[in-house]
């Protein structure tokens, strides 16, 4: 833990220095041969412990570098060799492709601010629920991208979707390569059973698609199975909440015919959409503040309890009543939409 | 008095396979194999009697030899290579009236002891809404409407049956994922096979695969007394090691894919067909779209089988039995590298066993 603190953290300066640290934790054997005469056997590796310690970063090495690496990863995909989960979690084009895609949107767009990541534990099986917001759900991504680029383990967020998201095509291929699975108790169980940081947002639906009037009001958290598959495999649960995502679509009214029609939940109309057409689907760049709180333990119940419904309607509400709380407070401190 | 061991099917590849593996076996007596058509394939010395399975003649069989352990492989998604021997509704009726035929015979055999039935992964089906990974007790959400997925359903609907009205009888079926390998012919091999390989727009499924050999042998372990600690009986899922993407497949087969809209696909299929796709049934296009993947913890702990070939060697065989494609990988492997020299010239200090370092690293993992 000690050098992750040398690490220049929330460093304003760029992107690069921070995701430079992200790359080199995810190896975090190699951690501290970085201080060391650059004794791994791995390239790309040393030469950012090179840069880093004697400066010597010319422009030419660094972009033989890049290129270099940029060729690697290009040999590794056309010639098929690269490694996915049973779930079609595709690990490197998450890192390398996915998540570089989301960043410019994550830091400069939304300039989400990431408090309390190191609640989620460093290892080990977690369930992070969160409150759902902002008819299209960027809130998930950019969870996802801000466990992926902040936490100090480099933990990656395995995140459960709607069935919506696995029938239309594309979307259900990118989301499964991102590491989305769907929302179902097996699938949970499964990924917790496996030590995986497990996202949900028990909200669905009900939340994303809510009016803009009843903005970072928390609709029912279904029928609180994410709490059961938690207890079942004592994996404990981080609530998460996210504040901006309400006014990137403020949606005022609801088409329900055509969303009948187009079998979607639901059809938003926002003062831009669709009267501006595709021009209108571009979301408002809010500030965004994303807090995890403090992890609920689930493993000191006794066997059994998961069937209890009393227990688990407590647990749901105060997993609920948590991340409500923690948005009013977070509302109240916030100074604008925009700034 | 050693065992005698009944196997239909025999006239495919991996069915004559099977009996030549199982008669080495040393507690195995005689092995009868039974098939419609005389198999091309020499049966290794086991004996084989042209009967059709959707006959009462099977009945005969079975008494006369004094079978205990049946080995059902003639259920099939494919038609039989020979040909002359019908579509569609024949395969249906060789696969649902057969093991009809074969389970009222078995009820009747008194000698039986055993049988091990061959099934598929497909009887899960494949929908959006279905979890990501299929236990042996996942229900399938939405049945299979038709072609081999439904015939395997109701084929191991009446194993179940049967296996109720034979207490006595240790009945396993065992649910394949595509099993590839150098002589099985299944659709997916001949997909495999062609040289642009057509995929549906806007998906990857995710795919498993069983070697041909790693299927023989666990189907040997089936139909033998099972090994202290394990259990034979029941239902379980075999597949290899690891998940694989279709587009990933075709890299690594070295065939282009062209990315089609699904109901173009779907109007398409006859055109598809009489280009040479064999097989390109509305199962098919369902695994091409969604794909399948199984667990097989069961398959470890509960019937004590490892395969021997995960799910990326088992296609790497398969590539090499195949021959190469349109697009190898090692020439698309050998184009970056020359672009790779060509970016960066390799220098005369530190850098270029720097650059060889990413060269090792690239074939490390390559």
């Amino acid at each position: 833990m000690a050098d992750a603190k040398v690490i220049p953290f929330g460093s304003p300066d760029d992107g690069h220095e921070r995701r430079g640290a992200h790359e080199r934790r995810e190896r975090p054997g190699e951690r501290h041969l970085r201080a060391g005469p650059a004794g791994g056997d791995h390239g790309d590796e040393r030469a950012h412990g090179g840069d880093r310690i004697d400066g010597d970063s010319t422009p030419d090495g660094e972009w033989e570098r890049k290129t270099a690496q940029a060729l690697a990863f290009l040999r590794r995909r056309v010639t098929g060799e690269y490694e996915v989960d049973d779930f079609g979690y595709d690990r490197e084009l998450t890192d390398q492709v996915l998540m570089s895609l989301l960043r410019p949107l994550y830091e400069k767009y939304f300039r989400v601010e990431v408090r309390g990541v190191e609640n989620i534990p460093d290892e080990g099986s977690a369930l992070i629920v969160s409150n759902h917001s902002g008819t299209l759900p960027l809130d998930g991504l950019m969870m996802q991208v801000a466990v992926h680029d902040h936490h100090p383990a480099g933990r990656h967020l395995r995140l459960l979707a709607a069935d919506l998201v696995f029938m239309l095509p594309m979307v259900n291929a990118l989301a499964r390569k991102a590491g989305h699975t769907l929302a179902c108790s097996e699938d949970a169980e499964a990924l917790l059973a496996r030590g995986e940081a497990v996202g949900v947002m028990p909200e669905g639906f009900k939340g994303l698609g809510k009016p803009f009037s009843d903005r970072y009001k928390l609709q029912r958290f279904g029928r609180g199975g994410f709490v059961s598959t938690a207890l079942r495999a004592g994996a404990p649960i981080v609530p998460c909440s996210i504040v901006g995502a309400e006014e990137i679509y403020p949606m005022v009214g609801n088409a329900k015919t055509l969303a009948r029609l187009l079998g979607f939940p639901y059809f938003p109309v926002t003062p831009t959409f669709p009267w501006l057409g595709p021009l209108g689907a571009i979301p408002l760049p809010t500030k965004w503040t994303i807090q995890f709180g403090e992890p609920i333990p689930t493993d000191g119940y006794p066997a059994g309890s998961a069937d209890d419904p009393m227990l688990m309607f407590n647990l749901t509400d105060q997993i609920r009543e948590t991340i409500q709380h923690t948005l009013y407070k977070l509302l109240v401190r916030r100074r604008s939409v925009f700034f | 008095m050693g065992r005698v061991v009944l196997v239909t099917g025999v006239a495919r590849q991996l069915g004559g396979r099977f009996v030549r593996r199982v008669q080495r076996e040393p507690d195995v007596d005689r092995v009868v194999g039974v098939d419609v058509v005389e198999p091309e394939h020499h049966l290794g010395g086991a004996e084989f009697v042209p009967a059709d399975i959707r006959q009462p003649d099977i009945a005969g069989v079975l008494a006369h030899h004094g079978v205990d352990t049946v080995v059902h492989m003639d259920v099939h998604g494919s038609q039989p290579a020979v040909p002359g021997t019908g579509n569609r509704s024949s395969v249906k009726e060789n696969n649902v009236i057969g093991t009809m035929q074969l389970l009222g015979a078995c009820q009747k055999a008194p000698s039986v002891r055993r049988l091990v039935v061959k099934s598929t992964t497909s009887v899960y089906g494949g929908a959006p809404r279905d979890p990501a990974v299929f236990d042996e007790s996942t229900p399938a959400k939405s049945m299979p409407s038709g072609g081999f997925a439904k015939d395997a359903v109701e084929v191991e609907g009446y194993v179940r049956a049967f296996a109720r009205r034979r207490p006595d009888v240790s009945v396993t079926v065992l649910r394949f994922a595509h099993v590839l390998g150098t002589c099985v012919d299944s659709p997916l091999a001949a997909y495999f096979a062609l040289p642009v390989l057509p995929t549906v727009l806007g998906y990857d499924p995710r795919l498993q695969f069983v070697h041909e050999d790693d299927a023989v042998e666990v189907l040997r372990q089936a139909a033998r007394e099972p090994r202290r600690g394990t259990l034979s009986a029941g239902t379980f899922n075999i597949a290899g090691d690891g998940t694989l993407l279709l587009s990933q497949c075709a890299r690594r087969l070295g065939r282009p894919t062209v990315p089609m809209l699904l109901p173009a696909i779907r109007w398409g299929r006859s055109l598809l067909q009489s280009v040479g796709a064999t097989d390109f049934s509305p199962e098919q296009v369902r695994l091409l779209t969604h794909g399948r993947v199984v667990r097989t913890t069961q398959m470890r702990e509960v019937l004590g089988f490892e395969p021997r070939f995960t799910t990326g060697e088992t296609l790497a065989a398969f590539a090499r039995s195949r021959g190469k494609g349109l697009l190898p990988p090692e020439t698309l492997a050998r184009t970056v590298d020359r672009l790779a020299t060509m970016v960066i010239p390799p220098r005369e200090d530190g850098r270029q066993d720097e650059d060889q370092d990413q060269d090792q690293e690239a074939g490390r993992r390559g």
